[in-house]
């Protein structure tokens, strides 16, 4: 049949209003049942993906339209660099669904775009954004030398309350007192909270209207009539959600597509997908703005495309090239502070590949390698966030071809299947970096990270803080022997992280309920189950350096050196001590000790919205910030200096290889830090083999004995320091211009990093024997 | 009574030793004198740890999950075959455990004769492949290169082309020391005659090690000497049949 007569029929159909029709045309050729009748992509997905075994030789390259638009963003990211690292903030419009007309790449070339929709009306342009917090928004765009319509001040102040303003109403002195001294850091209470991802895919299968009855039918169904404050709130919730629902229709709309009925064929599908994340990143500046797993959802309609004959390999991937390609350009307006946290602009657009069902098939699709030829295609890049789900399973060539993108391009991250899938089941996307969440079903309340080694500072010097001299940790008697003894250090060091999980589950506690108040994601949630399930996730800063400190006050002698207030300010280490990092079970151990304890306190407290509690092993590149607060350690690093980043082990320490150092992290039990556990390593090609095809191999053979011994995850940078320093020296030679990362859990452009930070990469080890 | 090793260090990560991903024991103790050694701090048998073969191959094992179907361990130096007793207990005992064992050699120790000769037989049943390295084809450059002319090394290669004993040869190529078209061609005629060359290996000469030779306070003899450039590595390559 040919394109007018189906286009002609279908707007028969929708002229009649006939939903049943219009269903049965949008889901032809597919199988299966019970996702028609429910919202539920997973079974949509087991019942039709395609598993594919082969190689990446059916690959397509770009196309010129790619080519082009590719080329022009490359110059607009040259500008955005050389202005600054930003081209321009809006200073007039609120962003929302429907705040801005269309926008495009470049409007004169806005045809060859096959997926189209900006966060604003110019790309690269930064939407105000002020819910979160009016003065951080404001200062975001003074910092690049923009000024912020006064009136908005006025707004946000005297006639709507930000989610700022209501969190610092309610703080405890003491909560004040933690958060300014940095035991707890990068709470986000002046931003969106992000980590929740919508399920995009559902405005492709299901389209708004269906999602809208739905979600009318659980409103209809909520409560009982007796109006308790989680049914009065949850009324409200869904009412909002079908607000946002209506408002990405309009919101479509202004591109010119009815997103009110589902996709009927892959770009469709791919353009209603991207119009759902649009929506989220429209109205929401969360720090971590995830993706989901859509590469095998999408691969079901090109598939479907194949076969009816609508589509070439060539126009598959440039669809996937073109969604890739908007989600390198999201961006948000941060303030410097921010920035020191999580250096690069990252907005963690991580989208997942691979992983098992549950019924034992494979889901790499063609898709999958679509995806990661986008960095060939396009060159490396840090977003989206590439993730594979991997296990040592998966087909083999789909493996090397992993293995050769990360070599390439360093731009790919690993995560464990084995040890998702038990928990997570074979649904779920990665919210952020290494944090799993079952997609449409579950949302995060996450937050900054506890300082553990300045909370074993705290245990060894009465609860106060050797930076500022306050009494931030409560008042307990100061270690004054002249060795520190280890009963009782660990004594001490239990009683502090007794405090630190309380208060800090606590601040969480508060900043949750004022976002789901003053900034509720509504289209993100709308997406999203009704009855969502919710986890609690918290995060450990400065893991290697207390686990070293542990051991090295256990098996060397600890001489505090003290000021004149009797504050352990240094440390002076007698002996050798095992170290974490060398697969040394006396060090290790310690480290699996620190985790489960820490893990167990943070379970003790109540948690908001009767959410799950769970912990990470992640800094993102905060470990060069929470380090400069945070004084000598007993391990003998030295005051203010950068923490060893997530659960890799601490500068220097590691003294037996590669594998050494693997073995250790992967002895970290996944069970007690199911918000992940993330650990970056640098390898020199040289040290890989001597061929690409050798490297390949090494890689791949490294990651699957690293993930079957249940380690979580990997970031995997291949190249050698020389490059680092050289890039470092010469960020204007063109080749670096791309040069892409990975950091603890996401992935960045190395010449966007401050300079702090990207001594502090370079100071990291590199694996080079050769 | 056990055999110990004289161990300089174990590494847990060699991918370029070998077949597959490798974990490399390093021994103490060589009569050559390599002027490009990058491994100066292993001449000597002083300072290093004894370990015993079980002891060796329980670190090991530690990473035999990232081996897959074609690591195992491969025993560098120094020069292994110094300690040829205790490598045959280790290669023996790793085979009982199905370990896969290279061994990476400069062959200087090798004779046709007496004891010597009757250990490396039995080794070599316990031996999945040799690195071999062929420093210099003649024997003058030789002398000089590494302090000992090369015919019992030469032999050795002969000897493993006789029983058929699976080798990588490894070649070191140093600008102005080792890359002489002459020398290489008749590198190539001599590996010709062999008939159990698996891979040639041509090793860009690096200047890592210099920086032993000078903690050790010794003068480093190729002081000034760069590493090859890319078109005289793609030529000796294409010269000894390498990659």
């Amino acid at each position: 049949m040919s394109f007018t007569i189906l286009t002609f029929i279908r707007e028969k159909i929708c002229a009649k209003g006939d939903e049943i029709n219009i269903m049965k045309d949008a889901w032809r050729d597919f199988k299966g049942s019970h996702w028609t009748e429910d919202i539920n992509v997973r079974d949509f997905i087991q019942n039709n993906y395609t598993p594919y075994d082969g190689d990446e030789n059916f690959l397509a390259g770009p196309t010129e339209a790619t080519n082009k638009l590719w080329g022009r963003l490359q110059e607009l990211q040259k500008q955005e660099r050389e202005n600054h690292g930003v081209l321009e903030c809006e200073t007039e419009v609120v962003s929302g669904l429907t705040a801005y007309g269309p926008g495009y790449i470049d409007t004169s070339m806005k045809e060859l775009e096959k997926v189209v929709g900006l966060q604003t009306d110019k790309p690269l342009k930064r939407a105000f954004m002020p819910y979160g917090g009016i003065k951080m928004a404001e200062q975001a765009a003074e910092t690049y030398g923009y000024k912020v319509n006064p009136k908005f001040s006025v707004i946000f102040t005297q006639y709507h309350k930000t989610h700022n303003q209501a969190v610092f109403d309610a703080y405890t002195p003491e909560m004040k007192r933690a958060r300014h001294a940095h035991i707890v850091t990068g709470l986000p209470d002046t931003y969106g909270r992000g980590r929740i991802v919508g399920d995009y895919r559902r405005v492709a299968l299901y389209g708004i209207d269906f999602l809208i009855r739905k979600k009318k039918e659980d409103f209809a169904n909520c409560g009982s009539g007796t109006m308790f404050d989680d049914i009065i709130r949850q009324r409200e919730e869904i009412a909002e959600q079908i607000r946002a629902l209506e408002g990405m229709k309009q919101m479509a709309a202004v591109y010119g597509f009815d997103i009110s009925r589902p996709a009927v064929d892959a770009r469709e599908a791919v353009q209603w997908l991207y119009f759902g994340y649009l929506a989220a990143i429209k109205t929401q500046n969360g720090a971590a703005m995830s993706v989901g797993r859509i590469s095998t959802f999408l691969d079901i309609y090109i598939e479907r495309d194949f076969r009816e004959g609508t589509l070439t390999e060539s126009e598959a991937q440039e669809l996937i090239d073109h969604i890739v390609m908007k989600f390198r350009m999201v961006k948000f307006a941060r303030v410097p502070s921010y920035n020191q946290l999580f250096s690069g602009d990252p907005i963690w657009a991580t989208l997942e590949m691979a992983g098992k069902g549950m019924d034992g098939r494979h889901m790499v699709t063609k898709n999958d390698f679509r995806f990661l030829h986008t960095l060939e295609n396009m060159g490396p890049s840090p977003e989206p966030n590439l993730t594979i789900l991997y296990c040592s399973s998966l087909p083999e060539p789909f493996k090397l071809y992993a293995s050769k993108i990360s070599i390439n391009t360093s731009s790919v991250q690993y995560e464990n299947d084995d040890v998702m899938r038990p928990i997570w089941k074979d649904d779920y996307s990665i919210c952020c970096c290494v944090s799993a969440t079952e997609t449409g079903k579950e949302m995060q309340f996450f937050g900054a990270r506890a300082n553990l080694a300045k909370c074993l500072l705290y245990a060894i010097n009465g609860g106060i803080d050797v930076k500022t001299h306050e009494q931030v940790g409560p008042e307990l008697p100061k270690i004054t022997s002249e060795y520190l003894n280890y009963d009782e250090v660990m004594h001490r060091f239990d009683q502090m992280m007794d405090w630190l999980a309380g208060l800090y589950v606590n601040i969480l506690n508060l900043i949750h309920y004022m976002h789901d108040k003053y900034y509720y994601e509504a289209a993100e949630m709308a997406l999203i189950d009704t009855d969502v399930r919710r986890t609690f996730a918290t995060g450990i800063a400065g893991f290697s350096h207390v686990v070293d400190s542990i051991s090295a006050i256990k098996y060397a002698k600890v001489k505090p050196i003290r000021d004149e207030l009797g504050l352990a300010v240094d440390f002076e280490v007698d002996g050798e001590f095992p170290k974490y990092g060398n697969d040394d079970d006396r060090a290790d151990s310690i480290a699996v000790w620190l985790l489960k304890t820490f893990m167990t306190k943070i379970k003790k407290f109540h948690t908001y919205r009767n959410s799950e509690a769970t912990t990470s092993i992640l800094t993102i590149t905060s470990n060069v910030v929470y380090g400069k607060a945070t004084g000598a350690t007993p391990d003998g690093r030295k005051a203010y200096t950068p923490f060893a980043p997530g659960g890799n082990p601490s500068y220097g320490a590691e003294l037996n290889g590669l594998l050494a150092s693997l073995n250790s992290v992967a002895k970290l039990p996944y069970e007690y830090a199911l918000d992940g556990i993330s650990n970056t390593q640098t390898i020199s090609p040289q040290a890989l083999g001597h061929t690409l095809e050798e490297q390949k191999v090494t890689l791949m053979n490294a990651m699957d004995g690293y993930f079957d011994k249940g380690a979580h995850h990997l970031n995997v940078n291949v190249f050698g320091t020389e490059k680092l320093i050289d890039c470092m020296n010469n960020p204007d030679k063109p080749e670096y211009a791309n040069f892409t990362i990975r950091v603890s859990g996401y992935a960045v452009k190395f010449i966007n990093l401050t300079k702090e930070q990207q001594l502090d990469v370079i100071a990291r080890t590199c694996h080079k024997r050769m | 009574m056990t055999v110990k090793g004289l161990v300089h260090s174990t590494e847990s990560f060699g991918a370029v030793d070998g077949p597959g991903i490798r974990f490399l024991i390093f021994l103490k103790g060589c009569n050559m004198r390599c002027q490009y050694c990058h491994n100066a701090d292993t001449w000597s048998t002083e300072g290093a740890e004894l370990f015993t073969a079980d002891e060796l191959l329980d670190k090991a094992e530690r990473y035999r999950a990232y081996w897959r179907d074609k690591g195992g361990i491969t025993v560098s130096g120094g020069e292994p075959l110094l300690q040829i007793d205790f490598l045959l207990e280790l290669f023996r005992k790793a085979h009982e455990r199905g370990i896969n064992t290279a061994l990476d050699t400069s062959a200087q120790p090798f004779t046709r004769k007496g004891e010597f000769f009757a250990k490396f037989r039995e080794l070599m049943n316990f031996t999945d492949v040799l690195l071999l390295d062929i420093k210099h084809i003649d024997s003058m450059k030789h002398k000089i290169l590494t302090g000992h002319d090369n015919a019992n090394i030469l032999d050795a290669a002969k000897y493993l082309s006789e029983i058929n004993k699976a080798v990588w040869i490894r070649y070191v190529l140093v600008p102005g020391i080792t890359d002489n078209e002459k020398d290489l061609c008749r590198t190539r005629e001599f590996l010709g005659t062999l008939g159990n060359v698996k891979k040639v290996e041509v090793l860009p000469y690096h200047t890592l090690g210099a920086d032993k030779w000078r903690r050790l306070g010794l003068d480093y003899p190729l002081e000034g000497i760069e590493p090859p450039d890319e078109q005289s590595i793609i030529n000796a390559k294409n010269i000894l049949g390498g990659q």
